[in-house]
């Protein structure tokens, strides 16, 4: 024990030179956790909105749905098998129906996604209930976003056109009858949502779906003739590689801060030998051996970063906590970043795992940066140093 | 060897390279110290005496000969057990005092006990002595920035005995303190010489510690010129 003792008096004697350090590291300590934090949040709300709003616990697709071939939604619908029709009925399914469709607000041409799904469904959290609607009239829920790029508002009533299933195409008239503020892009940018019998009646496909959505929770998933099976990991993997992609790019900025923490360090360090050198003389000749020096020197360098961990903990832990309380409010603009569940505000989470992750990791590099100056000691004569020299 | 020496040499040299060139640092040093000597290596700047120090106290090694010090042979010892000689063994007294500047007095003589691995109390006790034999045991939270010149070196002579080594070596220990100053250390030095029977090896060139030798070891160009054992220190003896 007695070098981890007077690593931490050297420490702390040497006052100023070691507290800017100490605070330089604890900037990084608390940014890197920051940021880390909010690369989490950000995955976990996407996944989070994303589910709720259009994975709901997995999905089975129609055999030639692609999502991304829209020439192929001509022919991506068909009966809703039995077992499927079964958890349909018992409310832990939703059928969504898909067809490519043209509006014309204000005399412009939109092509958009037709979608049916059951107003009175609760798989997953879009406001379907807006389209329980009597008449012969056309429901038609919109977002935020679609709104915006059309100029529709509610009341309004817009002209769609699709083909049916035969090929024919038909129009009606539409009325906006509720537009929703989703934080998930991908049920509002160019779709428009009709109720699903409607939809069924007008397109010809009596009781036909391109996809059925399950509930979350659901752990079953039989074998389906015709239709396949999809996992959360696979409805997924857009928005873990999208997340993993922004963390690259946060990784960048927090090595760049650990870099500037360390090369601090470093050149404490490169600057202790040199100035110490007498001082390594003499301990030697009170019979320290370089190896203990060395250790010595190196625990100095490494307990920055345990001096840091608390000096970040003391400013850090209230920060962290205010910021996962209100979260990073996000502009307007966000919704166009493309990232689900961003919405207002961005709220990190920090994990233990996280913060652990990070103090093992800073006090890792740390100590190696320490480490490396110290091995001029290896090879310091005790008589070089008394004199002051370096070997 | 013989065992009522706790040090000898033996055809001592130490050569320094210096570029093309080489010094002869020690040229065939034979020298024997017994047990509580109080002996001084004498001789002008560059005669070998720091270099003689520094091989004793296993800082340095011989280029040729031999050193054996409490019956270990210089030359033969790893750096542990160099450190470890040195540890158990041997006290340094500098020229410069070098204390070290964020420990307090107290921190800076309990130095050499944390390496030997003493109990708190056993550290507490040897360190009031020590300070005690140097009347420094008031000055125990004071950092060596706030002692004065001679205050320093006898912490500094505190720190060498407080572990009561056999040996204590002692280079230039007076050269930065004035002559009331030198003559208080040396009577210190003097006092822990007789009461601890410690071997005392100063290098010096300072009259004011030549006068307390009680044997006085004249190097001129690395070679052992004179070899003088004072009965009376501040008389003269028959050289040997």
């Amino acid at each position: 024990m007695i070098i981890p003792r007077l690593a931490l008096r050297n420490l702390l004697g040497a006052g100023l030179r070691t507290w800017l350090n100490v605070i330089v590291l604890s900037f990084s300590f608390v940014l890197i956790i920051w940021l880390q934090g909010l690369y989490k949040g950000m995955g976990d709300q996407a996944r989070v909105a994303q589910t709720d709003a259009e994975f709901g616990g997995g999905q089975y697709w129609q055999e030639n749905y692609d999502p991304f071939d829209p020439l192929a939604l001509q022919d991506a619908h068909s009966s809703v098998p039995e077992s499927l029709q079964t958890l349909i009925e018992n409310k832990q399914a939703a059928a969504i129906l898909i067809s490519q469709a043209t509006i014309y607000p204000e005399g412009r041409l939109h092509t958009i996604l037709m979608k049916g799904i059951d107003p009175a469904q609760s798989v997953v959290t879009l406001p379907t209930q807006f389209l329980d609607q009597e008449g012969e009239e056309l429901p038609a829920l919109i977002g935020t976003r679609m709104a915006r790029n059309t100029g529709l508002k509610v009341g309004d009533t817009v002209t769609v056109r699709w083909r049916d299933s035969q090929g024919t195409f038909d129009a009606r008239d539409a009325k906006i009858v509720q537009i929703m503020k989703t934080s998930v892009p991908s049920v509002d940018l160019a779709q428009m949502w009709v109720p699903l019998d409607k939809m069924q009646s007008l397109t010809r496909m009596k009781n036909e779906a391109s996809l059925v959505i399950l509930a979350q929770g659901t752990e079953e998933f039989p074998q389906v003739s015709g239709w396949i099976h999809k996992d959360m990991k696979f409805l997924l993997k857009d928005i873990d590689y999208l997340v993993k992609t922004k963390s690259v790019g946060g990784s960048i900025i927090y090595t760049i801060l650990l870099c500037l923490a360390m090369l601090a360090i470093f050149n404490t360090q490169v600057l202790s030998i040199f100035r110490r050198r007498k001082e390594m003389g003499t301990l030697m000749a009170m019979g320290m051996t370089r190896s203990k020096i060395i250790q010595l020197f190196t625990l100095e360098g490494a307990m920055h970063s345990v001096l840091a961990a608390l000096v970040a903990a003391i400013y850090g832990i209230p920060l962290l906590a205010w910021s996962a309380k209100t979260g990073w409010a996000m502009p307007e603009a966000a919704d166009d970043y493309g990232i689900a569940g961003i919405g207002e505000a961005l709220i990190p989470v920090y994990g233990t795992g996280l913060v652990v992750g990070t103090v093992v990791l800073v006090l890792l590099v740390t100590t190696i940066v320490s480490f490396l100056p110290t091995r001029k000691i290896a090879k310091l004569k005790p008589t070089d140093a008394l004199r002051g020299k370096m070997t | 060897m013989d065992n009522s020496y706790l040090i000898k040499t033996d055809e001592l040299v130490k050569i320094f390279p210096m570029g093309e060139t080489s010094i002869i640092a020690l040229n065939h040093v034979n020298l024997m110290f017994k047990k509580a000597e109080f002996a001084g290596l004498v001789g002008p700047s560059g005669s070998g005496k720091t270099t003689l120090l520094n091989i004793i106290g296993s800082l340095d090694s011989p280029t040729e000969g031999s050193t054996t010090v409490m019956g270990q042979k210089i030359e033969d010892l790893s750096h542990k057990q160099g450190a470890e000689l040195r540890n158990q063994h041997i006290g340094f007294i500098f020229q410069t005092f070098n204390l070290l500047p964020v420990y307090t007095v107290f921190e800076n003589v309990e130095f050499p006990l944390l390496l030997l691995g003493l109990s708190p109390q056993e550290r507490q006790d040897k360190v009031m002595k020590a300070l005690e034999w140097v009347q420094l045991a008031d000055r125990v939270k004071s950092k060596p920035a706030q002692l004065s010149g001679g205050e320093s070196q006898r912490v500094a002579i505190a720190r060498a005995v407080v572990k009561e080594p056999k040996i204590i070596l002692a280079d230039e220990p007076t050269a930065n303190l004035d002559a009331e100053n030198s003559h208080n250390i040396l009577q210190t030095m003097e006092k822990i010489n007789n009461e601890l029977e410690t071997t005392f090896i100063f290098a010096t060139h300072d009259e004011k510690v030549i006068q307390y030798l009680r044997r006085k070891i004249t190097l001129i160009d690395g070679k052992v010129a004179k070899d003088e054992v004072y009965d009376n220190p501040t008389g003269r003896g028959e050289e040997q």
